[in-house]
């Protein structure tokens, strides 16, 4: 029956988040941008919150919640409302602990997700992304061939949150070279692999506190029982749909921080004789701003409940990533353009969430719910 | 818990009225279009016969208290989805209580609501109409100058009413009735507006012009000149005081949180009429739509149909929830418009580009895609134009009354 009612656990897991965000994350946003630093005491207390990794099966340590792609996009919504970068950096373990809860060997469980059940926060990460303009999901340039009992895994990778000191790296990469998104395999290396090579820590338009890096792999061998789910490989496909869900719902968290900043400002700010909300000019571009992010909200939410039924959402989903991406900057552009002058000036944060946000239409792969 | 699955009931409503839609509907489009004056008597009177005996499907709002989930309104709203997926125009041609009626259910009596609206329930088909608009206002509806004033036990009612949905069929052509907006005390503004039921034959009410439109020309849109007409003093719908606040006029504008969905849930069922035939087009021809491709690297084809495609879900979704809002009694006028707003941008955005990908067939008067276009402009402008839902929005968000923001 239609309902959009969240759950009653739903709601005190939305509300915890959305004061956490308020109260700890967001005071600290504007110096993390500044320094090019996420403040580790503040992803610390994200992590005590216990709702990173609570999907974990109790046998791994975890605290056996059942995964939902929905409950997550609640979650990212709030996070990253409070700050990206602090949002992606605390959700990156997600990035290799997910797929390998959902798609791998009994092995590959037991020796990854333990790092992930501790007291204190590990970081873990997934390499998706390539450094190419033409960059496609589809039609990966990383490659990995079948030689005796490993993969060779050569490519480079862009984008990867966490990426120097993440405890194991899950690479995605065209697998013996087969087409497409069945083509495509993961492969657990752990830090410090020999041919896995960090390049740089890299300097983005936007996300600046999050530490991301490029990649390269060179003739990196990986043993086969390293490739996630083994011989029956992954659901590629399924990994990247969780993941549009995941960007779409931070990127209504990024606007709607963007839109109650510029309609907050707009009441303030006076000119000829009323306040700025007051001409139709500026109170359209609010009302538009607050319609697309209920209207992105509602589409990432039907994606997340229908891969929530074990359906495939990727129409829904690759659909709602594309309309979120669209959305964010519309809506950070004119929450800029509200403040006018002062939203050029880096005191206040629209400038920061336009830089965030015009990133939604590159990013792929950078959060799992 | 969030849920995107329509219950069974609703589904099982859906598709019955899918079927008369694609059978009683869709044959007879394009012939009710051309001949824009005639009504489809075989198709009125089985509609007519289907909802008196349906009670699921309703189009009036409610002053009663909600107890107990209620499905009334997300019935309406799949259900008039359907048969405007079938044709917008003979879709309002149905004769029913419309938005007449909605204005009694919303602020008549009791009594008041036996009296006008029984007769939907009952021998041969009729309509009820909502006479606001004229010829110097429309979206400025508090600047109305029909006036009515007291004489004994009666109503005088002058003014004259334009673009009158049913206006026709409701004044002269059955046993139905007009709800006219009009002034008691001009002085006193928005206070001052009531809402009287005119009933048919009443001296003194007169069609003076039926409209010819751009589109859902199956349904006759009417002048209707008031001279002298007398109405019962109980006719008034709320009260007949002049109050200093401007609850009776508010009482008569929250209908339209429950008609605002209904007209974009129309226009939905346009605009996927419209995306469906498009999407066939493209099959017939082995074009795909890969989802999962990078942007960059499709066809502009393709992103055009993404994008209607996504922007008439996002439409149906927040339909779904102000619909799902009035059945679980919440107020939510803010939602509606929000569901008004975007679907009239979703039906102009798709219906247009559709005819645009389609080229000559799409121009073509062989085929029903021209026509929806046409059918589909209206919601962008009826029932609020997008710029006043946008206003509303607007006021919502901000904490603002109309004054503060104009």
């Amino acid at each position: 029956m239609v309902s959009f009612q969240p759950s009653e656990e739903q709601q005190l897991i939305r509300d915890t988040v959305a004061a956490f965000a308020k109260e700890q994350i967001r005071p600290r946003a504007h110096e993390a941008d500044e320094t090019g630093q996420v403040p580790s005491d503040v992803i610390q207390q994200g992590w005590e919150l216990g709702l990173v990794l609570s999907a974990i099966p109790e046998a791994y340590g975890g605290a056996g919640d059942t995964h939902s792609a929905l409950t997550g996009a609640l979650l990212a919504e709030e996070l990253a409302w409070g700050d990206l970068s602090i949002a992606l950096h605390l959700l990156a373990p997600r990035l290799v602990a997910y797929p390998v809860l959902e798609m791998g060997t009994p092995e590959q469980k037991e020796r990854i997700l333990a790092a992930y059940t501790g007291a204190q926060f590990c970081p873990g990460t997934a390499a998706v992304v390539e450094p190419r303009f033409d960059f496609d999901l589809a039609e990966l340039s990383t490659t990995a061939e079948r030689s005796n009992g490993s993969y060779v895994v050569n490519g480079s990778k862009c984008f990867v949150p966490l990426g120097a000191e993440a405890a194991h790296i899950l690479v995605y990469a065209r697998t013996d070279g087969r087409e497409g998104y069945e083509g495509v395999s993961g492969f657990l290396l752990d830090k410090g692999t020999p041919g896995l090579k960090l390049v740089e820590r890299e300097k983005n338009m936007g996300l600046k506190a999050l530490e991301t890096s490029e990649i390269v792999l060179e003739n990196c061998r990986v043993p086969a029982e390293n490739r996630l789910g083994g011989d029956a490989g992954c659901d590629f496909a399924k990994l990247m749909n969780y993941s549009r869900i995941g960007l779409a719902a931070m990127a209504v968290g990024v606007a709607r921080a963007a839109f109650e900043y510029a309609r907050d400002y707009a009441k303030d700010r006076r000119a000829f004789g009323v306040a700025i909300a007051q001409k139709q000019a500026i109170a359209f571009m609010l009302a538009e701003m607050a319609l697309e992010i209920d209207a992105t909200r509602l589409l990432t939410w039907e994606a997340a409940w229908k891969l929530d039924k074990g359906e495939d959402a990727t129409r829904e989903a690759y659909l709602a990533k594309n309309y979120a991406a669209d959305m964010v900057l519309k809506v950070t552009d004119n929450a800029l353009q509200v403040l006018g002058g002062h939203g050029y000036i880096r005191e206040h944060p629209v400038e920061l969430w336009l830089r965030n946000g015009r990133g939604f239409a590159a990013f792929e792969g950078l959060v799992m719910v | 818990m969030i849920d995107f699955e329509l219950s069974p009931e609703i589904e099982r409503t859906r598709q019955m009225i899918h079927m008369a839609a694609e059978n009683a509907m869709r044959p007879i489009a394009r012939e009710y279009d051309e001949r824009e004056h005639e009504k489809p008597w075989d198709f009125l009177n089985m509609m007519w016969n289907v909802s008196r005996s349906s009670s699921a499907v309703s189009f009036g709002g409610s002053k009663e208290k909600k107890t107990g989930p209620s499905i009334r309104f997300m019935t309406t709203t799949v259900a008039i989805e359907e048969l405007s997926w079938g044709d917008a125009g003979l879709y309002l041609a149905i004769p029913n209580a419309g938005l007449g009626g909605a204005a009694v259910a919303a602020a008549g009596t009791p009594e008041q609501r036996q009296r006008f609206l029984a007769r939907f329930t009952e021998g041969e088909p009729k309509w009820a109409a909502m006479a606001i608009t004229e010829p110097g206002c429309g979206s400025d509806s508090a600047a109305i100058t029909a006036t009515a004033v007291r004489d004994g036990d009666h109503w005088v009612i002058n003014g004259e009413k334009i673009f009158v949905t049913s206006g026709l069929m409701a004044a002269e052509k059955s046993d139905g009735f007009v709800v006219v907006w009009a002034t008691v005390d001009k002085s006193a503004g928005r206070a001052g507006i009531k809402a009287f039921v005119v009933e048919k034959g009443t001296p003194g009410m007169t069609v003076t012009k039926v409209e010819h439109k751009h589109g859902i020309r199956a349904s006759d849109t009417a002048t209707i000149v008031f001279e002298d007409c007398r109405v019962p003093f109980d006719n008034i719908l709320g009260s007949p005081e002049v109050p200093k606040t401007t609850e009776g006029f508010k009482g008569v504008m929250a209908t339209f949180d429950a008609t605002r969905p209904a007209v974009a849930a129309s226009a939905i069922g346009i605009g996927r009429a419209a995306l469906e035939f498009v999407r066939e087009a493209l099959d017939k021809a082995g074009i795909k739509i890969r989802y999962g491709v990078a942007l960059k690297k499709l066809t502009t084809l393709e992103r055009d149909f993404m994008d209607m495609e996504a922007n008439l879900q996002a439409a149906r979704l927040l339909t779904w929830r102000a619909s799902w809002m009035m059945d679980e009694g919440l107020r939510n006028s803010l939602e509606a418009s929000m569901s008004k707003a975007k679907a009239g941008l979703a039906v102009t955005k798709v219906t247009q580009k559709a005819v645009e990908l389609l080229g000559p067939l799409g121009y073509s008067r062989k085929y029903l895609l021209e026509k929806w276009m046409r059918d589909g402009k209206i919601n962008d402008i009826f029932e609020g134009t997008q710029q006043i839902n946008m206003l509303i929005i607007a006021r919502r968000i901000l904490d603002y009354s109309s004054k503060e923001l104009s």
